[in-house]
């Protein structure tokens, strides 16, 4: 596989083919309506808009796969590295690359975007193809996210996605679908306007020698920068509100459950599993390699790690009361991603790869509850769990795979839940005994409130008679789960490949964090 | 010569500025605006004498638009008094936050 | 010593003496059960797929009363016209049991082989990397042992008997595919448990039979009480698991090391008897009390009985709650090295030995009695392992598997006779219940016969194999509290010794009010006149021969598996007979774990010993005196006429309010907090309402204020105009002066 990628000279073109393609798709799906209307019914083109955007996003994962094998993730330096230029004035360019942690993470993208379109197959007929154009265009800006060494590009990427996610809530949503998105629009758009600041003036701190242009490339900042203690402080905290939020991390996350509920199914899948990935993905990517002394500023640390563990703990009870699926999913995505970010914060191998895994595995259990509830929610019309009750008598297919994506939510060791969990808990308490036991809580309170929901949802008496006609999944929504399904349980029973594509990079964040710190510490001495 | 010339325009453009804060009848307020305008144009005439003719060609200037912005300050009053039977400023007020 | 068996680890797997024989086929053991699983699962889906919902009554047709039977927890109505029975039926009643036959006549293979060689080291296999992250690895690896070798013959043994059971007991359901699938799946995890060569692995078996246990305890889910019961056991054995994984914490971050034999070579670094080893217990043995039902989390068992019969024999009685005692023996090392945890382990036990027997006299339901005898024999096998009498606790583990599975399994025989002719009559009578049933000796002689040995074994009368299990734990108990480092040991202030002496006076009571209430159980089961109704006589008989086999295979182990284990005073009045062949197989794993807590003496002196065993014996028959003159089979009434109990007697009903007490104090306001005060109060409240769309509120006040200076006069944009340029040109000629 490797010699044809190499001979194919994959890893030159693969990154900006990524990134382009979607765009392409958007453009011909708009104009494929906009020349098609005259000739075809409304049927007709519904069909061949959603045939077509499946299309562009099946070949968007074959292409992606081939990073797989062609990534050397042992590597120190960027694989399919590119540089274009871009702005010249600014001192802009498109620097893409990727290593071991954000190779998955494109990967997670580019598997589960065709899933999330053959969720809302059948439920979005309105205005498919603006809607399918949108679902491409918020993939280029993913894509780039997780792709840019450039951190002007990744600002504008990371601003990219918002929009055609405000406009998925805004017109496909539920019933405060603008209240929603407008919410979660403005929430995360302030979130990262401080970052942008701290952007601005990271690459006008160090201008280029020759030509005095300021600098955004990644390398060039992370070898170049000398900060101070003050300086740090002030640039994390620009950087670690963006992305906090984004994360979410207690007590800015009250944005998602109102644009988890309100989204249409693809929308809440693709929030759940792939941009709040993109919150742990900066701290690990910007936040600690840029500012490691105020990462490991005892202070800061124990703000973050506190906050992390309320929001376990937090996330975990206030799922336990809520009344609405969705939004149950949605706080015990605070609870989880609250995992991730201690063990990013505990800082050793251990419990950075276990952030990475939950992190992974959150996308993958998550997404899959989303796609779960949006086939109930597509019979039914209600996302209530006291509108539900006793339908794994007919459904007991989808009760089986509810069961086992619920069960991998819930850490059962054997699912990719677990596995992740696991290794945060098991790395944090040599660092943060006392955080991490409090977090090891939350084994009991997921129990909890996931297990009470599918009770009321599938097992107790089928009394309602609106659900006892429900009719069971069909084929292609089997077809859809299936891959999530096997993914939760290779995760679970062999992880070793996937530990050993994000082990260099976590390694290399350890040292960088802990190598980084002392390195100002000696600076400043050397300043005094 | 110069210094009653420019006492002129002061008075003319006093008269003007009064005009405007006083008066609620918008044609009024609009003639106001005009001598306020000519007293301007007044000065420059005046001052020319000692500055060459750059302030006699920007005469010339502000009475090509002060004419063009009578033509539309006029459109717009009869327009609002075909609307609203009144051309007093008190009633005119859809600007209000 | 452990440093030598540390460095022969590394050529265990090939060096080792097993490698060669059947052990190498380790994997297997747990792998057929899986196979199991995956045909029976896909059986019941692709049955669900093809022929719409697996359950006919889900559309309304026929077979009406099914949720009444639900209820009832018996499910086997074999005589009826209407039942349809599940199309693939045949087929898994084949894989079903097969694939556990595989694996036993596997387990006795390499339990063959292993008898010929010495088990210093065990025999590991690995099978692949788990989860390796830095330091840390972890392989799928399974360990051959004696210990686990024990529990394997017990798993795959007891377990074949009651598959072979089940085919009889739920053919006629329809989930029947669901449920071989969810009790093989269960014997995987079991099986995981048993073999796992490190904690992790563990981990993985001991959550993965407590979610067998959740959908088995559930099986029935139509019915919102054997839902709830499933949630409950899982969410109540997860706060054992929460201890269980922090056990594994302290490990790994002390010693760099989650496998067993690894923790043997580091086990140097902890100082025993110090602080952090007996927090390391004391985590451990919160995960057992979790999982075998030992207070104060006992809670979920007796709700378990909810799940199928069967289940609850193999998993509720035989062999999932027993896997806290084998934590314990597996820890041995660790737990030996902690005085005071072990102190407590045996406090435990003891106190909910004494605590489920009182509760279980006074249970009508057939199975609620045999749940809290079950708490309480658990209670007497951490008594075991608590004191350092590691064979004895695995001892009482194993016999208990027989006569308990036998009783289970005894009593499944009776509610499916009892539901049987409650069926035939359409009544809608509790099957279950003691007080409708009365002289059934007539009808289930064979059943009647099996259980009354079962009954003698649990009471401890001689030769029947409870007798020596629990009498070695209480000689055990007798003999530490006196000169053992646990009797040197000072437990919250208390002299271990004292304590000692208090769970062995524990031990004694329990045992005599074992004997009363299983005494109880059986007079009003099967002695007395016959409650049940005209019509329904007629319809009583014994099971077939799927049912009643496998309960005199148990019967015969009951009877005779004492003899496993023989104590030396018996071996001397008979001396034909092998002594202490269990403690002997044992003794590589646990013997250096032992023979620490024993201290220097080890054994009683013989007049004690036949002193204590005297005491034993009158107790037990005193206990089954007891029962037999003062209650009155003939004085009862069904349980539809029976009055109110009072005072005492009602405390003991309602299981002295526990689940209410801890609904009261713990699940009401841990709901109620976190809706009130966590969700509506800081989410909705203050982080939603006041930060941020207060801060939309905020701005769009400011915006107001800002849009009430636009009046929309001219006149006053022209007044605000002229004052702000006159202000400037003041400001400008000020600054030119």
């Amino acid at each position: 596989m490797t010699d044809f990628l190499n001979a194919i000279h994959y890893n030159i073109w693969i990154l900006p083919v990524l990134l382009l393609l979607p765009l392409i798709g958007a453009t011909g799906l708009m104009a494929d309506a906009y020349f098609g209307r005259t000739t075809d019914g409304m049927g007709s083109s519904l069909s061949r808009v959603r045939g077509l955007a499946l299309t562009y996003f099946v070949v968007e994962l074959v292409l992606s796969l081939g990073l797989w094998w062609s990534v050397d993730t042992s590597s120190s330096t960027w694989q399919a590295y590119v540089s274009l230029p871009w702005i010249p004035l600014w001192g802009a360019r498109i620097l893409l690359g990727v290593d071991g942690i954000s190779m998955l993470l494109i990967l997670l993208t580019t598997i589960l975007m065709p899933l999330a379109v053959l969720g809302g197959w059948t439920s979005i007929k309105e205005n498919a193809h603006s809607y399918y154009a949108l679902l491409l265009v918020l993939t280029t800006g993913m894509l780039g996210v997780f792709m840019a060494l450039d951190l002007l590009l990744f600002y504008v990427m990371w601003e990219v996605m918002l929009v055609p996610m405000y406009l998925i809530i805004g017109i496909w949503g539920g019933q405060r679908r603008l209240y929603a998105s407008i919410k979660f629009f403005i929430y995360t758009m302030v979130g990262s306007l401080l970052m942008l600041v701290a952007i601005l003036y990271m690459g006008f701190l160090h201008p280029d020698a020759t030509t005095q242009l300021p600098n955004f490339s990644y390398d060039y900042l992370l070898h170049s920068l000398a900060l101070t203690h003050v300086q740090q402080l002030l640039l994390f905290v620009a950087f670690f509100l963006a992305f906090a939020v984004k994360v979410p991390m207690f007590p800015f996350h009250t944005w998602l459950p109102d644009a988890h509920v309100e989204a249409p199914t693809a929308g809440s899948v693709i929030l759940a599993a792939i941009m709040l990935k993109m919150g742990t993905f900066g701290f690990i990517r910007y936040a600690l390699p840029f500012f490691p002394d105020a990462a490991m500023d005892p202070r800061v640390r124990s703000i973050v790690l506190t906050l992390a563990v309320i929001g376990i703990v937090y996330g975990a009870l206030v799922a336990l009361v809520q009344p609405d699926f969705k939004k149950l999913v949605a706080y015990s995505s605070v609870s989880h991603l609250g995992f991730v970010m201690l063990g990013i914060f505990s800082l050793n191998v251990q419990s950075v790869q276990g952030a990475l895994m939950v992190n992974l595995s959150h996308g993958i259990s998550t997404g899959a509850l989303f796609l779960l509830i949006g086939m109930i929610y597509e019979r039914r019309h209600t996302r209530l769990i006291a509108d539900y009750g006793g339908i794994a008598k007919v459904m007991p297919v989808f009760a089986t795979i509810l069961t086992i994506v619920t069960f991998s939510s819930i850490a059962v060791p054997g699912t990719n839940g677990f596995v992740g969990e696991f290794l945060v808990l098991v790395g944090s308490f040599r660092t943060q005994p006392v955080y991490a036991l409090i977090a090891a809580t939350a084994v009991i309170f997921a129990a909890a409130y996931l297990l009470w929901a599918i009770q009321r949802i599938i097992f107790n008496p089928l009394t309602k008679p609106e659900n006892k006609g429900l009719r069971d999944l069909n084929w292609r929504e089997i077809g859809l789960m299936a891959p999530l399904v096997f993914f939760i349980f290779w995760m679970g029973v062999y992880p070793k490949p996937i530990l050993e594509k994000t082990q260099a990079a976590a390694e290399r964040l350890v040292q960088q964090v802990e190598g980084g710190a002392t390195m100002t510490a000696a600076n400043e001495g050397r300043r005094k | 010569m110069l210094a009653e010339a420019l006492t002129l325009s002061a008075v003319l453009f006093a008269i003007g500025v009064v005009g405007v804060l006083t008066r609620r009848n918008a044609i009024i307020v609009f003639m106001c605006v005009e001598l306020m305008l000519n007293a301007v144009n007044l000065s420059f005439v005046a001052l020319s004498r000692l500055y060459g003719a750059t302030g006699q060609v920007f005469v010339i200037f502000v009475m090509t638009v002060a004419a063009a912005e009578a033509a539309v300050g006029l459109a717009i009053i009869i327009a609002i008094f075909r609307h609203k039977q009144t051309v007093s400023l008190e009633n005119i007020n859809v600007l209000r936050g | 010593m452990l440093l030598s068996s540390m460095q022969t680890i590394a050529t265990a797997t090939t060096g080792h003496p097993l490698a060669d024989t059947a052990a190498k086929f380790v994997w297997l053991l747990p792998a057929l059960p899986l196979l199991g699983f995956v045909v029976n699962g896909l059986l019941s889906l692709t049955a669900a797929a093809n022929i719409g919902p697996a359950d006919p009554s889900a559309v309304g047709h026929g077979h009406d009363d099914h949720s009444q039977e639900s209820t009832h927890g018996a499910h086997g109505a074999h005589d009826d016209h209407h039942v349809v029975r599940h199309r693939h039926a045949a087929l898994v009643s084949l894989v079903g049991p097969g694939v556990l036959a595989a694996s036993f006549v596997l387990a006795a293979a390499i339990f063959m082989a292993m008898r010929g060689v010495e088990m210093h080291v065990p025999f590991i296999s690995t099978l692949f990397s788990w989860m390796p992250v830095g330091d840390l690895h972890i392989d799928a690896a399974l360990q051959l042992d004696p210990l686990s070798m024990v529990m394997v013959l017990i798993i795959t043994g007891v377990g074949t008997l009651i598959h072979i059971f089940s085919v009889g007991y739920m053919q006629d359901d329809p989930g029947y595919p669901r449920y071989f699938a969810y009790l093989n799946l269960f014997v995987f995890f079991m099986l995981l448990l048993v073999l796992g060569a490190n904690y992790p692995l563990m981990f993985v078996g001991w959550e993965g039979v407590g979610l067998c246990s959740y959908l088995l305890i559930g099986f029935w889910f139509s019915e919102q009480a054997n839902a709830d019961a499933g949630k409950k056991a899982f969410i109540v054995n997860r706060i054992g698991d929460f201890g269980f994984l922090v056990a594994m914490f302290l490990l790994f971050s002390n010693l760099g090391a989650l496998d067993f034999m690894g923790i043997a070579g580091s086990a140097d670094k902890l100082q025993p008897g110090g602080p952090l080893v007996t927090t390391i217990c004391l985590f451990f043995f919160l995960g057992c009390a979790g999982k075998s039902a030992q207070l104060p989390l006992y809670i979920w068992l007796p709700d378990a009985m909810a799940g199928p019969t069967p289940v609850s024999a193999l998993i509720h009685a035989a062999t999932m709650v027993t896997a806290g005692v084998y934590l314990i023996a597996r820890s041995s090392l660790l737990f030996s090295m902690a005085p005071v945890a072990s102190l407590t382990v045996a406090l435990v036990g003891g106190v909910t030995a004494l605590f489920a027997a009182t509760i279980g006299l006074k249970q009508w339901d057939i199975k609620k009695v045999l749940a809290y005898s079950t708490v309480s024999q658990l209670g007497y096998m951490f008594v075991g392992v608590g004191v350092g009498a590691y064979a004895a606790g695995v001892f009482h583990l194993m016999t208990h598997a027989f006569f308990k599975a036998l009783l289970f399994l005894g009593s499944g025989s009776v509610i499916y006779a009892m539901h049987a002719a409650y069926h035939a009559t359409h009544s809608h009578d509790d099957a279950q219940d003691m007080r409708n049933m009365g002289g059934l000796k007539q009808y289930l002689p064979i059943t009647w016969v099996l259980m009354w040995i079962a009954t003698l074994a649990i009471a401890g009368i001689p030769v029947f194999s409870g007798f020596f299990s629990k009498d070695e734990i209480l000689s055990s108990v007798f003999a530490r509290a006196h000169g053992s480092p646990l009797a040197d040991a000072v437990w919250l202030g208390i002299p271990g010794s004292a304590l000692l002496y208090f769970v062995y006076a524990l031990g004694l009571a329990a045992a005599l009010l074992t004997a009363i209430y299983m005494t109880r159980m059986m007079l009003y089961t099967f002695h007395g006149p016959n409650r049940t109704g005209e019509m329904e006589r007629n319809h009583l008989k014994e099971a077939p021969w799927t049912m009643t086999g496998p309960l005199v295979v148990l019967g015969v182990l009951s009877a005779i598996g004492g003899f496993l284990n023989l104590p030396e005073f018996f071996t001397t009045l008979i001396p034909a007979l092998p002594g202490e062949t269990l403690a002997k197989w044992l003794e590589p794993v646990v013997g250096s774990a032992t023979a620490r807590l024993a201290g220097g003496e080890g054994h009683l002196p013989a007049s004690t010993e036949q002193l204590l065993v005297g005491v034993a014996i009158t107790i037990a028959v005193a206990g089954i005196v007891i029962a037999v003159t003062r209650l009155k089979p003939a004085a009862l009434v069904k349980k539809s006429e029976s009055p109110e109990s009072v005072g005492l007697e009602k405390m003991l009903e309602h299981k002295y309010y526990v689940d209410e007490a801890y609904e009261k104090a713990i699940v009401t306001p841990t709901i109620v907090v976190s809706r009130a005060v966590l969700w509506k109060g800081i989410d909705s409240g203050i982080i939603d309402g006041l930060m941020v769309n207060g801060s939309a509120m905020f701005a769009r006040a400011f915006g107001w204020v800002g849009s009430q200076l636009q009046s929309g006069q001219v006149g006053t944009y022209a007044w605000v105009l002229v004052i702000g340029a006159v202000a400037l040109l003041g400001a400008f000629v000020r600054a030119m002066q």
